[in-house]
């Protein structure tokens, strides 16, 4: 038996696409899916549902269902990977050997890390946004709010889909005015970042919307606990800040197996190189999506555009010729910003978010750091694409690496 | 790229002044970045500074304020009081280093 094999765990938006495109290309190789449970989450839908706009039932669909049926499908928890052996150990015994290995498990939101927040205000009155469970109970914590600070909080970075707190406070604000509360609501976004956003335009764009909108912003906020019977958050420098409903953005960590398998950094990230995505520990261990330690947003977009150029690469690998495309950390997200409008931001590892156009200079029709319908459009749109052409590995007409056709340069920006 | 006058000696530096040759720094230029933020260093800081140097070197890039704390061994509730508000930022700023990468 010839045959090799291609170990991918994780059968989320990274793992999913890279599989339907590798096993297209190596006919001879098995390539095997091992994933917890066979739910696949439209995780960019979570923000709508505290809203009402998607109910949870819209956002989950089988992961078989979207694997092409060629790949094998392993449910199972990974207990951890041997390098040495390229041996992944799965929780109950079982043993998976591989040849090559794609970590894309992703980061998930962990509570636990902060103290108090899993204290007795948990569901009641402190949510996390990151789960459709959270963002299901935020829905009926919104319903039936009258008023008082409502508080939208990030714990610290990265963070997947990073402008989603920015979003919810945008969305929240919208909504609570169409609804007649917005009056009685004093809205906060804290921020362990210097202001809205990491990047000083879209920063100062952001930061520019947020005032428009009469949102407090509480910048360099770092939290060291969560007081929920004082119902405050203590910064470690000691600053508080008061909340009637906070929505938390926990901390956020790859999985488990990554640090017990001497792969990740401190929170559970593979370390790899930026350009390449292998692992910097074994040459036949690769990572990508949000599982990374990539130095760029952990987001569905940068996914896609990151398994571009490690298909290329990868097959280059196996065929054991060097990898020759290098990752630019390209990424680019809708933020709602309520009322039908949304805004869009367009960047890689070296150049920050601009305005312009895109993805045709001078036509788009997104608009970069403006507010626009059809930039709303586009996101609402993008769930049909997301399931239709992303998933199955459909070509996008887009390209993977970001482009400065249709950006306006900083220096006459700034 | 620019070059900044400091200490009598030539310093390159970014547009935020970031110290960008890991060799132009030593404890002496230290001392006069802190005083550019407002900072009067005592041993402790040092010691924070130094950790951030060795584990620069070994891994290539600026440790985050979570790998000082972690690997460092230095709670981060101290990290505020020695560099207050933006600890992440000063730390690299007084110890030479790129600012960590922001991510986004």
């Amino acid at each position: 038996m010839n045959e090799r094999r291609l170990v991918i765990l994780g059968g989320g938006t990274a793992g999913t696409m890279v599989a339907n495109r590798l096993h297209r290309e190596l006919r001879d190789w098995t390539v095997v899916v091992v994933d917890r449970d066979d739910e696949h989450h439209y995780q960019p839908g979570y923000l709508f549902v505290p809203f009402g706009t998607y109910e949870p039932q819209d956002l989950v669909r089988s992961r078989r269902k979207f694997l092409d049926d060629a790949v094998e499908v392993v449910y199972a928890e990974v207990d951890r990977v041997d390098p040495e052996a390229s041996m992944v150990h799965l929780q109950g015994g079982r043993e998976l050997g591989y040849d090559q290995l794609i970590i894309a498990t992703g980061t998930h939101p962990d509570p636990g890390e902060t103290p108090g927040m899993l204290g007795s205000g948990w569901n009641d009155t402190v949510f996390d946004l990151y789960t459709l469970d959270g963002a299901r109970r935020l829905a009926d914590a919104l319903e039936s709010w009258t008023g008082g600070r409502l508080v939208v909080q990030v714990c610290e970075m990265p963070i997947k889909c990073p402008v989603a707190a920015l979003e919810f406070a945008f969305l929240a604000d919208a909504h609570l005015r169409r609804t007649g509360r917005r009056s009685a609501t004093e809205l906060v976004y804290v921020t362990p970042l210097d202001g809205a956003f990491t990047k000083p335009i879209a920063s100062r764009e952001l930061g520019t919307k947020l005032a428009e909108r009469d949102i407090e912003l509480e910048a360099d906020f770092m939290v060291d606990v969560i007081d929920e019977d004082r119902r405050v958050i203590v910064s470690y420098d000691e600053r508080e800040v008061p909340y009637d409903l906070l929505v938390t953005v926990p901390v956020n960590r790859g999985a488990a197996f990554v640090g017990r398998s001497g792969l990740g950094d401190e929170l559970d990230h593979v370390r790899v190189d930026p350009a390449t995505m292998q692992s910097t520990a074994a040459g036949n261990i690769f990572a990508i999506g949000d599982a990374a330690n990539l130095p760029t947003s952990k987001a569905g977009s940068v996914a896609h555009f990151a398994v571009d150029v490690f298909v290329d690469n990868f097959l280059d690998h196996v065929a054991g010729r060097r990898m020759d495309r290098e990752f630019d950390g390209h990424a680019n997200c809708f933020i709602e910003t309520g009322d039908g409008k949304a805004m869009m931001i367009d960047f890689n590892y070296h150049t920050q978010p601009l305005s312009g156009a895109y993805p045709l200079p001078g036509v788009g029709p997104f608009r970069l750091l403006e507010e626009s319908r059809i930039n709303h459009a586009g996101k609402l749109a993008f769930r049909w694409l997301y399931w239709h052409m992303l998933l199955p590995g459909r070509p996008l007409p887009l390209a993977s690496e970001m482009s400065m056709r249709g950006k306006v340069p900083e220096e006459v920006n700034a | 790229m620019t070059i900044a006058q400091m200490d009598g000696r030539e310093i390159h530096v970014d547009q935020e002044g970031f110290v960008t040759e890991y060799d132009d720094w030593d404890p002496d230029l230290a001392d006069l970045l802190a005083t550019n933020i407002g900072l009067e260093l005592t041993r402790r800081h040092r010691e924070v500074l130094e950790f951030l140097r060795q584990d620069y070197r070994q891994q290539g890039e600026t440790p985050t304020l979570r790998r000082v704390t972690a690997v460092g061994g230095f709670p981060t509730r101290e990290l505020f009081r020695l560099f207050p508000k933006k600890p992440a930022k000063k730390m690299s700023y007084v110890a030479g280093l790129p600012k960590p990468v922001g991510c986004v």
